[in-house]
This record gives C-alpha cells, sequence and structure tokens, in this order.
C-alpha cells in the first residue's frame, strides 16, 4: 500500500533525475535568499550553476547545529516572515532553541510525508490514530496529526501524559493506530498491567514510534506487550520533524527516507568523507523542497548507515539502517534532547556550585531517568540538612524549567567525581538500547 | 561562650565513617562528641574533637568538604528535668534551635548539651540570663 504510488515507486533514473532538478532549484535559493549560504558557497568558490550532476552536492560545505544557532532566531530562513506559517523549536546546546519556520507549502508536504509514513506502516483512512506525541514548539505532535488529518484517518489529539486516561481513551474511543516515543509505549503497557487491562482486548494494531533512539529488542518487547506491529519513524525538526523516514510493515527493515524531499549522505564524522555503501557513518540531510528553512547538507549528527538495495515493499527509495548512536554528546531523555552542556551552564549559574558532575542516565521501568550529581565543596556545604536539601531541590526546578525535564539532583563528596586528562566523563548512559 | 564544633559531608555509603574515624586516629585527634544527621543520599557528620584545627586540615587533606561552626554547649544537671528546664528558657526567648545532641560527663553527675542556633548571640544572652551554666570551648575540647 502506497499513499503517493507515483513518487515513491519512482525508478532510481528518474528519482535521482528529479533530485537533481530539485536539488539546483534549492541551491540557486539560498544563494539568492540565504547570506550565511551566499558566504559560504563564494568562501569554497562554488557558484549555484556548478551543481551538474548529483555528486556536486559534495563539494558543498556543512550545515551544522552551530551555524543554526549563530543565525537565530529567524536568520538562515529564506523567505519573508509574512510566509511562514507555522514556527517550531528544539532545544539547543545554548539554552536557545533551535528555530524553524514553514511555508503554507513546507506543512503540506511535510503532511504528505507524513500520510505517506502512516501508509507504509500500515495505517489508512479507516484507523483511529491515537497521537500521543507531544503537542507545542516540539514537532512530533502537529507533525502526526496534519499527516493523519491529509490520510483522511480520524486523529486523538491525546498528546503526552496522563496514561490512565490514555488508557480510558484508547479503550473507549477503539484506537487502532498508537503514536509515541517508544518507552512511553512500554511504560503505558506496565500502567495497563496494573490497570488490569489487557492489550490483546484493545484494537491497537501498528504503533509508530520514535524522537529516541531504541533497538530491535525493544521492538520485541513493545509487540509482545502491547500486541501490535512496532515500527520505527525517523525525524528532526531541523529537517521537518517526524516524518523524514520510516521502515514499511512488510520489510521492518531499515527506513525509506523520501528521496524526492530530501537527500540523504553518510560521512565519516571525522574527516567529513562520504563512506562506502553500506558503512555507518553520520547522516547529512539535503532538503530539496524546502522554502521555509532549506537545509544544505546537514549534519544530523545520527550514527547509521543507507542501503539502496530494493525492498519488497516496491518503494525505491533507499533506507536508512536504525540509528545506532550520536556523533555527539547529545542525549535524549524520554524524548528531550539535551546535551550535558546546557545542564553545566544552569549548574554554573547557581551560586557556589562548582561545574563538577556527573549525569546518570538510565531506564527504570521503561523510562529514563537523569540523575544529576554535584560536588559538594566548602562553598555550599552547610551543616544544616535542609539547606543541602534546598540546594539540590533548587538544581532539579531550574533544571525542569530550563530543560523541561524531570530529574533528581544527587550531592556528593569532592572529588569523588572522576577526573581524567583532558575530557573528564560528564555521561554514563547505563540505558541497555 | 562559643564552642567549635566541625561538620563534615559523607555520601551515604559503606566505609566513610570508618575511614573519618581512621584519618582522625591517624592525626591524634580525639573525639569529644559526634552527632550524624542523614538523609537517603547523604549525611552530615558533626564532631567535637580536642583540636579543631588539627582534625579540619588532616580531613581536607584527605578530601572530605569540612566546615567550622559554632556551637553553644550548656551544662546541665544529670536528672529528670535538667532538659526540659533548658528548653522551656529558649521556648521562653523564642530562640529556633537547630539541632542538638548530648552526652554524659566522664566525672560528676552532669550532662553536657551542644545547641546549634539561628541566632547564637542571642540564646547565649536569654541563656545566661536564666543562669544556665555554659561551658567555654576550652574547658570541653579538653573533657
Amino acid at each position: 500500500m502506497y499513499y503517493n504510488e507515483e513518487f515513491e515507486t519512482l525508478p532510481r533514473p528518474a528519482l535521482e533525475a528529479l533530485q537533481l532538478k530539485r536539488l539546483q532549484a534549492a541551491i540557486e535559493r539560498v544563494y539568492a535568499h540565504v547570506p550565511f549560504y551566499r558566504d559560504t558557497f563564494n568562501a569554497a568558490g562554488i557558484k549555484p550553476g556548478d551543481m551538474k550532476s548529483l555528486d556536486d552536492l559534495e563539494r558543498l560545505p556543512f550545515t551544522t547545529k552551530q551555524n543554526m544557532r549563530d543565525s537565530y532566531p529567524y536568520g538562515l530562513f529564506a523567505v519573508p516572515m509574512e510566509e511562514i506559517v507555522r514556527i517550531h523549536a528544539s532545544s539547543g546546546t545554548t539554552g536557545k532553541p533551535t528555530v524553524v519556520g514553514y511555508t503554507r507549502k513546507d506543512i503540506d508536504i511535510w503532511s504528505e510525508l507524513m500520510a505517506r509514513s502512516f501508509v507504509s506502516a500500515g495505517a489508512g483512512k479507516d484507523d483511529i490514530i491515537h497521537n500521543a506525541y507531544g503537542y507545542g514548539l516540539f514537532t512530533g505532535g502537529l507533525g502526526a496529526h496534519y499527516g493523519a488529518e491529509l490520510l483522511g484517518a480520524s486523529v486523538i489529539p491525546i498528546s503526552g501524559g496522563n496514561t490512565k486516561r490514555q488508557l480510558m481513551i484508547m479503550q473507549d474511543f477503539g484506537s487502532s493506530v498508537l503514536t509515541c516515543t517508544p518507552s512511553y509505549a512500554l511504560f503505558m503497557a506496565e500502567e495497563a498491567r496494573a490497570e488490569g487491562i489487557n492489550f490483546k482486548d484493545l484494537r491497537l494494531k501498528v504503533g509508530i514510534f520514535g524522537a529516541e533512539p531504541w533497538s530491535e529488542a525493544m521492538r520485541d518487547e513493545i509487540e509482545a506487550k502491547l500486541n501490535l506491529d512496532a515500527i520505527d519513524i525517523y525525524g528532526l525538526s531541523e529537517i521537518m520533524g517526524p516524518g523524514v523516514a520510516i521502515e514499511c510493515i512488510e520489510a521492518k527493515r531499515g527506513l525509506h527516507i523520501w528521496e524526492d524531499h530530501f537527500i540523504p549522505e553518510i560521512i565519516d564524522p571525522d574527516t567529513g568523507h562520504r563512506v562506502a555503501e553500506g558503512e555507518r557513518g553520520e547522516l547529512v540531510i539535503t532538503t530539496i523542497t524546502k522554502q521555509g528553512i532549506p537545509l544544505i547538507r546537514y549534519r544530523t549528527r545520527d550514527i547509521t548507515s543507507i542501503i539502496y538495495e530494493p525492498c519488497i515493499c516496491g518503494r525505491t527509495h533507499a533506507r536508512l539502517t536504525r540509528m545506532s548512536g550520536r556523533s555527539d554528546d547529545m542525549l535524549i531523555i524520554r524524548g528531550v534532547n539535551v546535551f550535558p552542556s546546557q545542564i553545566e551552564s544552569i549548574l554554573i549559574g547557581i551560586e557556589g556550585v562548582e561545574p563538577h558532575y556527573l549525569l546518570v542516565v538510565d531506564r527504570v521501568e521503561n523510562l529514563d531517568t537523569l540523575e544529576v550529581h554535584v560536588e559538594v565543596d566548602e562553598r555550599i556545604f552547610s551543616d544544616e540538612i535542609k539547606i543541602l536539601q534546598r540546594l539540590a531541590k533548587r538544581i532539579e526546578k531550574e533544571i525542569k524549567d530550563k530543560l523541561g525535564i524531570t530529574c533528581s539532583a544527587r550531592l556528593v563528596e569532592p572529588r569523588s567525581i572522576q577526573r581524567s586528562e583532558g575530557k573528564s566523563t560528564r555521561v554514563i548512559d547505563r540505558r541497555k538500547l | 561562650m562559643k564552642v567549635e564544633q566541625i561538620s563534615i559531608f559523607i555520601e551515604n555509603k559503606s566505609g566513610r565513617l570508618a575511614k573519618i574515624a581512621r584519618i582522625l586516629s591517624e592525626g591524634g585527634v580525639n573525639i569529644r562528641a559526634l552527632s550524624l544527621a542523614d538523609t537517603s543520599d547523604f549525611g552530615i557528620l558533626r564532631l567535637i574533637v580536642n583540636d579543631v584545627e588539627k582534625a579540619k586540615s588532616v580531613l581536607k587533606g584527605s578530601g572530605f568538604t569540612v566546615n567550622k561552626t559554632e556551637v553553644v554547649a550548656v551544662e546541665v544537671p544529670d536528672r529528670p528535668g535538667g532538659l526540659s528546664h533548658i528548653l522551656n528558657v529558649l521556648d521562653a526567648g523564642q530562640i529556633n534551635v537547630e539541632y542538638m545532641y548530648a552526652f554524659g560527663e566522664r566525672s560528676g553527675g552532669n550532662a553536657v548539651i551542644v545547641f546549634r542556633f539561628d541566632d547564637t548571640d542571642r540564646a547565649i544572652e536569654t541563656l545566661s540570663d536564666s543562669g544556665v551554666h555554659i561551658l567555654e570551648g576550652e574547658r570541653l575540647y579538653s573533657m
């Protein structure tokens, strides 16, 4: 089943010809309208007319999250604000978010790619889509929502949280497709068991899970506990949001990236050179149809590889293998992106707190947990318990307020956090994915 | 009238108290009184010792976070009503006690109560006015 059979099954030569045409137009557009790109292309000695083949893409410089930060909030937009109809944002490393803007056409394309993704996962018009991705600045909720509506399915915009109510609505409304993070799906399973709800009695048949890394073992567990097909979806707000790539239910092996809108490359994160086909490396994406904020060779920092061999589902679009990590230190905790440096800057902002900290990430009963260890030195030490407890509460509150993550602050003895030559170990990730 | 007490931050894990006791013993420091306040994650060990500076330096040298705090030690007759009387005096004077601990004197029939107040000076004044016997630091360290 396809949503847009013509484009999803376009033979490779035609797909690549379309990519080249769209790439050339995108390069012309950013060169004309985005000073950042004009400057970097000029510095690299490249003119828009130089894009003679898809291989010429490799000559262009990369775009990074830092570039987006430097042009905060709207510096990389390629259209005037009057053409922007939606703004989303994801967390950035300095407390300032990374901002993206969408034109009406961008929203239309995103909706279509999300609708394609739903169909690829086995969903259709008759489905009742229980959308438990968060609605708001985060792209998950609205991205899935618009795709579900375009598809003609019935969407329940329940957003995240209040698991008991989620389960009640799932039972009473007959939800047949679930969209949320994989860890939240497992958390729901635990809650359901406690409530005496058996997923075999529910109508759920498919779950579309993303926004955080997961594994084949987690897929097996989710499928067994929730009695559904678990499908991996990939996206990032910089590129669009959810629906950049998704598995097909036929193969469940690799995520088809919608190549008529995105050109994927896999590079060695250290050298910046492309790796051989099938090898793992960092995913770099060029958006070729986006208007609001087109990105050329954006470094996603996600580690994966590309499969070009034909898929049994009939789609001709290449597949990304399951994301296996990051080429930077970004953590994804309950779907929220966090850089250790963000926590560091919050800690430094609290008087007397030394930047000797350790983040311990774990997964307890299927939910990610974050412990922030802070060393107690003479400046913050008090011989009154309540003052130290107040400090721990303050650290927890500031991290919650600024980053939206619940953590527990733990005060530890000085020099108990390991120092090493150069970069000290700031993060211990105990999650077994 | 004030007594110096040292406080040490310790994580709630096995062997920490033993380590502190060993460091103090190797430094030749004698512990006169101690109290431990704890939470699930950490604790604060409060000590009255015979040599405050020495204790502080050997513990800091071993990487512990150590603070010096001023507390007040009072002597009360070791019999029913001894503590009650003092607390009544403090209550009447509206003095807040942050924490306290007590020990019995080796000789004589008195007990010593160590108090940490939110307003130490006013507490000393109130206690002195009521005739409560406040111990000098030197006396306590060498008890």
